[in-house]
């Protein structure tokens, strides 16, 4: 697949002015870009129906279509997305939507902490491009590439060519699911996708006792908190999870 | 729901999304995560999508509802059933969707 014309033969020879705009111009960096499409390819396969998913939610769950569009753009984040519908529509403040999406998305911190001594001495433009960009996908692929190639040049390059084909087809999928989403009767209870969603996202991480304790902490506390104001329970739950988790790894002996 | 509100959680999470994301790719290099906290930070994920949505299926009309009444929790022990096997996103949706409308189906003709 050549994504990069014949005239891309040549963009090297416009290092100076290339350079500026932002295109790749060594030959490793057009390598590395490539490398990343061609590795994003698979993933979108998972990316689209989830898109889908959460446009439909979105949209069924009351959140009118404008709002729901730009909020796939300006937050890009499938599982807060799925949540701050659900909170909006329980009528939840913005601040418990806020701590909501905080929890939800700590994750990023373990991520960016993992993944910055690969993107060492970045320009600023770079370093928050790519940190909106670091969706759960382009992460888990970026790590691996660069666990295995620790000595690539031009890193940021996999990174940006994994990303944007994920950031493109999250974007035309939740469309598409909010132009759905929005002539679905209201039986048809689609709004319900979105915590099969969450289903769907958590499942597969219980792939050892103390991440099953974690999620089993955090659901028996949150729904025994259900009575609690404010949706207080998720942060209880997280808590209960968090420390159930620590107490049930296996310590080396 | 206002649209005040939409805007404001709109914005608020895509600048709190946008910093956490960036947050250690902003921070000079020598300032690291503490082990325990990195520890810590491995079952958030599990716990809060967790959070999410067992109250969805298991508290109805404000009440924790163990009922065959409650399609939601059946439909949701099917879905888990699917993801714990498949593991496919898509697959777990749709089998969810189905057995929330089958059981929908189901329970009003229970005899009870």
């Amino acid at each position: 697949m050549n994504l990069w014309p014949e005239v891309g033969a040549h963009w090297g020879d416009f290092k100076g002015f290339t350079g500026k705009i932002g295109f790749p111009v060594t030959d490793p960096e057009r390598t590395e870009f490539r490398a990343g499409l061609r590795a994003a390819l698979p993933v979108l396969l998972g990316i689209f129906p989830f898109g889908v998913v959460t446009g439909v939610a979105m949209a069924a769950g009351g959140i009118p279509p404008l709002e729901a569009i730009l909020m796939s753009f300006v937050v890009f984040a499938g599982a807060s997305q799925l949540a701050a519908t659900q909170l909006l529509g329980a009528a939840a403040p913005v601040a418990v939507i806020l701590v909501t999406a905080f929890f939800i998305n700590l994750r990023f911190v373990m991520y960016s902490a993992s993944i910055r001594p690969h993107l060492a001495g970045l320009p600023l433009r770079w370093r928050l491009g790519l940190g909106y960009l670091l969706a759960d996908n382009a992460y888990a692929l970026c790590i691996a590439r660069f666990t295995q190639h620790p000595d690539a040049t031009g890193k940021h390059w996999y990174c940006l060519g994994v990303s944007l084909p994920v950031w493109l087809t999250w974007q035309v999928a939740t469309i598409l699911g909010v132009i759905a989403g929005a002539s679905v009767p209201h039986a048809w209870q689609l709004e319900f996708a979105a915590p099969l969603a969450f289903v769907a996202l958590s499942v597969p991480l219980l792939r050892d006792r103390a991440m099953v304790a974690a999620a089993l902490a955090a659901g028996i506390t949150v729904v025994l908190a259900h009575p609690l104001p404010l949706r207080m329970g998720l942060v209880l739950a997280a808590i209960a999870g968090i420390t159930a988790g620590l107490l049930a790894e296996r310590r080396p002996a | 729901m206002s649209l005040a509100t939409v805007w404001a959680a709109m914005l608020g999470m895509g600048l709190l999304t946008l910093l956490l994301r960036s947050s250690f790719l902003l921070l000079p290099e020598h300032v690291g995560l503490p082990p325990l906290l990195r520890r810590a930070l491995r079952y958030v994920p599990a716990a809060v999508l967790t959070a999410i949505y067992a109250p969805e299926m298991l508290v109805q009309s404000g009440a924790i509802d163990f009922s065959p009444y409650n399609t939601r929790l059946l439909a949701g022990v099917v879905a888990i059933g699917v993801a714990w096997r498949l593991r496919r996103t898509f697959f777990t949706i749709v089998a969810g969707m189905v057995a929330l409308h089958a059981f929908g189906t189901a329970v009003t003709r229970l005899p009870f």
